[in-house]
Protein backbone atom coordinates (compact mmCIF):
# COMPACT_ATOMS: atom_id res chain seq x y z
CA UNK A 1 0.00 0.00 0.00
CA UNK A 2 1.40 3.28 -0.99
CA UNK A 3 2.23 6.18 1.22
CA UNK A 4 -0.46 8.27 -0.44
CA UNK A 5 -3.16 5.70 0.23
CA UNK A 6 -2.20 5.79 3.87
CA UNK A 7 -2.69 9.53 3.88
CA UNK A 8 -6.16 9.03 2.53
CA UNK A 9 -7.01 6.43 5.13
CA UNK A 10 -5.67 8.58 7.92
CA UNK A 11 -7.82 11.47 6.84
CA UNK A 12 -10.88 9.37 6.41
CA UNK A 13 -10.46 8.50 10.06
CA UNK A 14 -11.45 12.06 10.99
CA UNK A 15 -14.84 11.49 9.49
CA UNK A 16 -15.44 8.04 10.86
CA UNK A 17 -17.43 7.43 13.99
CA UNK A 18 -15.78 5.45 16.68
CA UNK A 19 -17.72 3.32 19.07
CA UNK A 20 -19.88 1.70 16.45
CA UNK A 21 -20.80 -1.71 17.81
CA UNK A 22 -19.13 -4.72 16.35
CA UNK A 23 -21.66 -6.57 14.24
CA UNK A 24 -21.64 -8.75 11.18
CA UNK A 25 -23.92 -10.42 8.70
CA UNK A 26 -26.55 -12.53 10.44
CA UNK A 27 -26.86 -10.25 13.45
CA UNK A 28 -30.14 -8.54 14.18
CA UNK A 29 -29.76 -4.81 14.73
CA UNK A 30 -31.91 -1.86 15.69
CA UNK A 31 -30.81 1.15 13.68
CA UNK A 32 -31.85 4.51 15.10
CA UNK A 33 -32.19 6.83 12.13
CA UNK A 34 -32.57 10.57 12.37
CA UNK A 35 -35.49 11.66 10.26
CA UNK A 36 -36.04 15.33 9.49
CA UNK A 37 -39.65 16.21 8.89
CA UNK A 38 -39.97 19.86 8.04
CA UNK A 39 -38.58 21.63 11.09
CA UNK A 40 -38.62 18.72 13.46
CA UNK A 41 -36.18 15.91 13.81
CA UNK A 42 -37.11 12.58 15.28
CA UNK A 43 -35.63 9.13 15.60
CA UNK A 44 -36.99 6.24 13.62
CA UNK A 45 -36.01 2.69 14.35
CA UNK A 46 -35.38 0.14 11.64
CA UNK A 47 -34.91 -3.36 13.00
CA UNK A 48 -33.85 -6.30 10.95
CA UNK A 49 -31.16 -8.75 9.99
CA UNK A 50 -27.85 -7.50 8.65
CA UNK A 51 -27.38 -9.30 5.37
CA UNK A 52 -24.22 -7.60 4.17
CA UNK A 53 -21.47 -5.19 5.04
CA UNK A 54 -19.42 -3.70 2.26
CA UNK A 55 -16.87 -1.03 1.54
CA UNK A 56 -14.23 0.36 3.85
CA UNK A 57 -13.24 3.60 5.48
CA UNK A 58 -15.89 6.29 5.42
CA UNK A 59 -17.59 4.51 2.56
CA UNK A 60 -18.56 1.42 4.50
CA UNK A 61 -22.25 0.51 4.34
CA UNK A 62 -24.43 -2.26 5.70
CA UNK A 63 -27.71 -3.69 4.48
CA UNK A 64 -30.53 -4.48 6.87
CA UNK A 65 -33.45 -6.66 5.81
CA UNK A 66 -36.75 -6.97 7.60
CA UNK A 67 -40.14 -8.37 6.76
CA UNK A 68 -42.85 -5.77 6.74
CA UNK A 69 -45.98 -7.84 6.67
CA UNK A 70 -45.31 -10.24 3.85
CA UNK A 71 -43.05 -7.84 1.99
CA UNK A 72 -39.31 -7.85 2.47
CA UNK A 73 -37.76 -4.42 3.01
CA UNK A 74 -34.06 -3.74 2.74
CA UNK A 75 -32.29 -0.55 3.66
CA UNK A 76 -28.67 0.25 2.99
CA UNK A 77 -27.12 2.48 5.64
CA UNK A 78 -23.77 4.24 5.43
CA UNK A 79 -22.04 3.07 8.60
CA UNK A 80 -20.52 6.46 9.40
CA UNK A 81 -23.39 8.66 8.32
CA UNK A 82 -24.45 11.37 10.75
CA UNK A 83 -28.06 10.42 10.05
CA UNK A 84 -27.51 7.27 12.05
CA UNK A 85 -28.00 8.07 15.70
CA UNK A 86 -27.24 4.69 17.16
CA UNK A 87 -26.92 1.03 16.25
CA UNK A 88 -28.02 -1.59 18.77
CA UNK A 89 -27.20 -5.23 18.29
CA UNK A 90 -30.16 -7.17 19.57
CA UNK A 91 -29.18 -10.68 18.55
CA UNK A 92 -26.08 -12.42 17.24
CA UNK A 93 -26.77 -14.85 14.45
CA UNK A 94 -24.91 -17.99 13.56
CA UNK A 95 -24.23 -17.89 9.84
CA UNK A 96 -21.61 -19.32 7.55
CA UNK A 97 -21.47 -16.57 4.90
CA UNK A 98 -20.51 -12.93 4.81
CA UNK A 99 -23.38 -11.93 2.56
CA UNK A 100 -26.80 -13.45 3.18
CA UNK A 101 -28.46 -12.67 -0.12
CA UNK A 102 -30.04 -16.13 -0.11
CA UNK A 103 -32.45 -14.89 2.56
CA UNK A 104 -34.28 -13.01 -0.17
CA UNK A 105 -35.53 -16.28 -1.60
CA UNK A 106 -36.58 -17.70 1.74
CA UNK A 107 -39.48 -16.85 3.98
CA UNK A 108 -41.10 -18.01 7.17
CA UNK A 109 -39.35 -20.75 9.07
CA UNK A 110 -36.66 -21.20 6.44
CA UNK A 111 -35.55 -17.58 6.77
CA UNK A 112 -34.78 -17.92 10.48
CA UNK A 113 -31.22 -17.55 11.68
CA UNK A 114 -29.97 -19.58 14.58
CA UNK A 115 -28.69 -17.55 17.50
CA UNK A 116 -25.01 -17.70 18.19
CA UNK A 117 -24.05 -19.10 21.59
CA UNK A 118 -21.12 -17.42 23.25
CA UNK A 119 -18.29 -19.85 23.72
CA UNK B 1 -5.07 35.94 -5.37
CA UNK B 2 -2.45 33.50 -6.53
CA UNK B 3 -2.98 29.82 -7.15
CA UNK B 4 -1.05 26.89 -5.79
CA UNK B 5 0.55 23.70 -7.07
CA UNK B 6 -0.23 20.30 -5.66
CA UNK B 7 -0.61 16.61 -6.17
CA UNK B 8 -3.72 14.50 -6.44
CA UNK B 9 -3.91 11.98 -3.63
CA UNK B 10 -7.19 10.25 -4.35
CA UNK B 11 -10.90 10.28 -3.85
CA UNK B 12 -13.10 9.41 -0.92
CA UNK B 13 -16.33 10.63 0.56
CA UNK B 14 -17.16 12.65 3.62
CA UNK B 15 -20.50 13.52 5.15
CA UNK B 16 -22.08 16.94 5.18
CA UNK B 17 -24.03 18.32 8.14
CA UNK B 18 -27.29 17.13 6.64
CA UNK B 19 -25.93 13.61 6.36
CA UNK B 20 -25.40 13.74 2.62
CA UNK B 21 -22.29 11.95 1.44
CA UNK B 22 -20.08 14.35 -0.52
CA UNK B 23 -17.64 12.87 -3.03
CA UNK B 24 -14.30 14.59 -2.56
CA UNK B 25 -10.89 14.57 -4.17
CA UNK B 26 -8.05 14.98 -1.70
CA UNK B 27 -5.17 17.12 -2.91
CA UNK B 28 -1.87 17.76 -1.26
CA UNK B 29 -1.38 21.41 -2.15
CA UNK B 30 1.81 23.26 -1.51
CA UNK B 31 3.60 24.65 0.24
CA UNK B 32 4.69 26.71 -2.72
CA UNK B 33 7.49 29.22 -2.93
CA UNK B 34 7.37 32.34 -5.05
CA UNK B 35 10.22 32.21 -7.55
CA UNK B 36 9.47 35.26 -9.61
CA UNK B 37 7.02 38.13 -9.59
CA UNK B 38 6.36 39.17 -13.18
CA UNK B 39 5.14 42.69 -13.78
CA UNK B 40 3.83 44.68 -16.70
CA UNK B 41 6.96 46.83 -16.65
CA UNK B 42 9.43 44.00 -16.97
CA UNK B 43 7.46 41.18 -18.54
CA UNK B 44 4.44 42.76 -20.16
CA UNK B 45 1.94 41.07 -17.86
CA UNK B 46 1.22 40.53 -14.21
CA UNK B 47 1.84 37.08 -12.79
CA UNK B 48 3.49 35.22 -10.02
CA UNK B 49 5.69 32.22 -10.73
CA UNK B 50 5.61 29.60 -8.01
CA UNK B 51 7.36 26.30 -7.42
CA UNK B 52 6.02 23.34 -5.50
CA UNK B 53 8.10 22.42 -2.47
CA UNK B 54 8.17 18.64 -2.35
CA UNK B 55 9.57 16.29 0.18
CA UNK B 56 8.87 13.45 2.51
CA UNK B 57 5.70 13.43 4.55
CA UNK B 58 5.96 11.57 7.81
CA UNK B 59 3.43 9.35 9.46
CA UNK B 60 2.43 11.97 12.01
CA UNK B 61 0.29 14.93 10.95
CA UNK B 62 2.34 17.93 10.01
CA UNK B 63 5.53 15.95 9.66
CA UNK B 64 7.23 17.18 6.52
CA UNK B 65 10.82 17.26 5.43
CA UNK B 66 11.42 19.35 2.29
CA UNK B 67 13.75 17.81 -0.24
CA UNK B 68 15.12 19.58 -3.29
CA UNK B 69 15.42 17.66 -6.56
CA UNK B 70 18.74 15.92 -7.06
CA UNK B 71 19.35 17.05 -10.62
CA UNK B 72 18.78 20.64 -11.67
CA UNK B 73 20.21 21.92 -14.91
CA UNK B 74 22.39 25.05 -15.11
CA UNK B 75 19.69 27.25 -16.55
CA UNK B 76 17.19 26.40 -13.85
CA UNK B 77 19.80 26.52 -11.12
CA UNK B 78 20.54 30.10 -12.13
CA UNK B 79 16.87 31.00 -12.20
CA UNK B 80 16.33 29.73 -8.67
CA UNK B 81 19.61 31.25 -7.43
CA UNK B 82 18.41 34.63 -8.63
CA UNK B 83 15.30 34.25 -6.54
CA UNK B 84 17.35 32.96 -3.64
CA UNK B 85 15.23 29.86 -3.16
CA UNK B 86 15.82 26.13 -3.25
CA UNK B 87 15.14 24.63 -6.69
CA UNK B 88 11.82 22.87 -7.19
CA UNK B 89 10.77 20.27 -9.70
CA UNK B 90 7.62 22.00 -10.84
CA UNK B 91 6.99 25.63 -11.71
CA UNK B 92 3.75 27.32 -12.64
CA UNK B 93 2.53 30.82 -13.23
CA UNK B 94 -0.67 32.35 -11.97
CA UNK B 95 -2.00 35.64 -13.24
CA UNK B 96 -2.53 38.18 -10.48
CA UNK B 97 -3.61 41.77 -10.18
CA UNK B 98 -1.02 44.55 -10.35
CA UNK B 99 -1.65 45.26 -6.67
CA UNK B 100 -0.73 41.71 -5.62
CA UNK B 101 2.06 42.05 -3.07
CA UNK B 102 4.55 39.27 -3.32
CA UNK B 103 8.28 38.82 -3.72
CA UNK B 104 10.59 35.92 -4.51
CA UNK B 105 11.00 33.69 -1.50
CA UNK B 106 7.48 34.19 -0.15
CA UNK B 107 5.60 31.04 0.76
CA UNK B 108 2.08 30.27 -0.38
CA UNK B 109 0.14 27.46 1.24
CA UNK B 110 -3.37 26.01 1.24
CA UNK B 111 -4.59 28.61 3.72
CA UNK B 112 -5.19 30.93 0.77
CA UNK B 113 -8.33 28.85 0.27
CA UNK B 114 -11.13 28.25 2.72
CA UNK B 115 -14.20 26.05 2.78
CA UNK B 116 -16.92 26.96 0.26
CA UNK B 117 -14.51 28.78 -2.07
CA UNK B 118 -14.81 27.88 -5.72
CA UNK B 119 -11.63 26.76 -7.43
CA UNK B 120 -10.45 25.64 -10.84
CA UNK B 121 -8.22 22.58 -10.87
CA UNK B 122 -5.87 22.13 -13.80
CA UNK B 123 -4.33 18.74 -14.44
CA UNK B 124 -3.21 16.33 -17.11
CA UNK B 125 -5.91 13.81 -17.95
CA UNK B 126 -5.19 10.10 -18.00
CA UNK B 127 -3.84 9.03 -21.38
CA UNK B 128 -6.13 6.73 -23.35
CA UNK B 129 -3.85 6.24 -26.36
CA UNK B 130 -5.07 6.36 -29.95
CA UNK B 131 -8.84 6.08 -29.81
CA UNK B 132 -11.65 5.97 -32.32
CA UNK B 133 -14.42 8.51 -32.63
CA UNK B 134 -16.83 6.70 -30.32
CA UNK B 135 -14.63 6.94 -27.24
CA UNK B 136 -12.87 10.15 -28.23
CA UNK B 137 -15.79 12.24 -29.43
CA UNK B 138 -18.83 10.34 -28.25
CA UNK B 139 -20.09 9.35 -31.68
CA UNK B 140 -23.03 6.98 -31.67
CA UNK B 141 -21.71 4.27 -33.93
CA UNK B 142 -23.79 1.82 -35.86
CA UNK B 143 -25.77 -1.33 -35.19
CA UNK B 144 -23.85 -4.38 -34.01
CA UNK B 145 -25.89 -7.05 -35.78
CA UNK B 146 -28.73 -7.67 -38.23
CA UNK B 147 -26.39 -7.43 -41.20
CA UNK B 148 -25.13 -4.01 -40.22
CA UNK B 149 -21.83 -3.32 -41.87
CA UNK B 150 -21.33 -0.05 -40.02
CA UNK B 151 -20.07 -0.51 -36.48
CA UNK B 152 -17.59 2.00 -35.02
CA UNK B 153 -16.54 3.91 -38.14
CA UNK B 154 -16.79 7.71 -38.20
CA UNK B 155 -19.17 7.83 -41.19
CA UNK B 156 -19.27 10.67 -43.62
CA UNK B 157 -16.60 13.31 -43.19
CA UNK B 158 -18.01 15.81 -45.66
CA UNK B 159 -19.60 16.49 -49.04
CA UNK B 160 -18.42 15.71 -52.58
CA UNK B 161 -16.76 17.51 -55.53
CA UNK B 162 -17.78 20.72 -53.88
CA UNK B 163 -15.87 21.48 -51.63
CA UNK B 164 -13.55 18.58 -52.58
CA UNK B 165 -11.86 18.71 -49.21
CA UNK B 166 -12.43 17.93 -45.56
CA UNK B 167 -13.10 20.95 -43.43
CA UNK B 168 -10.52 21.68 -40.76
CA UNK B 169 -11.49 20.61 -37.30
CA UNK B 170 -13.32 17.48 -38.44
CA UNK B 171 -13.52 15.16 -35.46
CA UNK B 172 -11.47 12.09 -36.21
CA UNK B 173 -9.70 9.24 -34.41
CA UNK B 174 -6.46 10.13 -32.64
CA UNK B 175 -4.72 10.52 -29.31
CA UNK B 176 -7.22 10.74 -26.47
CA UNK B 177 -6.42 11.95 -22.99
CA UNK B 178 -3.00 12.95 -21.67
CA UNK B 179 -3.72 16.61 -22.26
CA UNK B 180 -4.26 19.62 -20.06
CA UNK B 181 -7.76 19.70 -18.63
CA UNK B 182 -9.30 22.32 -16.36
CA UNK B 183 -12.12 21.38 -14.02
CA UNK B 184 -13.90 24.59 -13.23
CA UNK B 185 -15.86 25.85 -10.25
CA UNK B 186 -15.22 23.01 -7.85
CA UNK B 187 -16.25 23.74 -4.29
CA UNK B 188 -13.67 23.48 -1.53
CA UNK B 189 -15.19 21.30 1.15
CA UNK B 190 -12.41 21.39 3.71
CA UNK B 191 -8.91 22.76 4.15
CA UNK B 192 -6.33 21.15 6.38
CA UNK B 193 -3.56 23.72 6.68
CA UNK B 194 -1.43 21.60 8.98
CA UNK B 195 -1.23 18.74 6.49
CA UNK B 196 -1.42 20.93 3.37
CA UNK B 197 -4.53 19.15 2.24
CA UNK B 198 -7.38 20.45 0.18
CA UNK B 199 -10.69 18.59 -0.11
CA UNK B 200 -12.48 19.52 -3.29
CA UNK B 201 -15.95 18.32 -4.22
CA UNK B 202 -16.06 16.07 -7.25
CA UNK B 203 -13.49 14.53 -9.54
CA UNK B 204 -10.46 16.19 -11.06
CA UNK B 205 -8.47 15.27 -14.16
CA UNK B 206 -5.52 12.91 -13.99
CA UNK B 207 -4.21 9.91 -12.14
CA UNK B 208 -3.34 9.72 -8.48
CA UNK B 209 0.02 11.34 -7.71
CA UNK B 210 -0.24 13.54 -10.77
CA UNK B 211 0.56 17.22 -10.49
CA UNK B 212 -2.24 19.75 -10.50
CA UNK B 213 -2.53 23.51 -10.31
CA UNK B 214 -5.31 25.00 -8.22
CA UNK B 215 -6.46 28.57 -8.67
CA UNK B 216 -9.44 30.59 -7.50
CA UNK B 217 -12.31 30.07 -9.94
CA UNK B 218 -12.05 32.52 -12.81
CA UNK B 219 -15.74 32.43 -13.56
CA UNK B 220 -18.82 31.58 -11.60
CA UNK B 221 -20.23 32.75 -8.34
CA UNK B 222 -18.10 33.27 -5.28
CA UNK B 223 -20.07 30.69 -3.35
CA UNK B 224 -22.74 28.31 -4.43
CA UNK B 225 -25.39 26.12 -2.88
CA UNK B 226 -24.67 22.42 -2.36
Amino acid sequence: MSRQTNVLQRHEAHFMKDGQPDFRAGDTVRVHVRVVEGEKERIQIFEGVVIARRGGGTRETFTVRKMSGSVGVERIFPLHSPTIDQIEVSRRGKVRRGRLYYLRDLRGKAARIEEKREV
Amino acid sequence: MSGILGKKIGMTQIYGEDGAAIPVTVLRAGPCVVVQRKTTDTDGYEAVQVGLVEGRYGVEPGEFEPKAPRKVNQARRGHFAKAGVEPTRRLAEFRVGADFESAAGDTIDVSIFSADDLVDVIGTSKGKGFQGVIKRHGFGGGRASHGSMFHRAPGSIGQSADPSRVFPGMRAPGQDGNRRVTSKNLRVVRVDAEENLLFVKGAIPGARNSYVAIRPAKKGKKSQQG
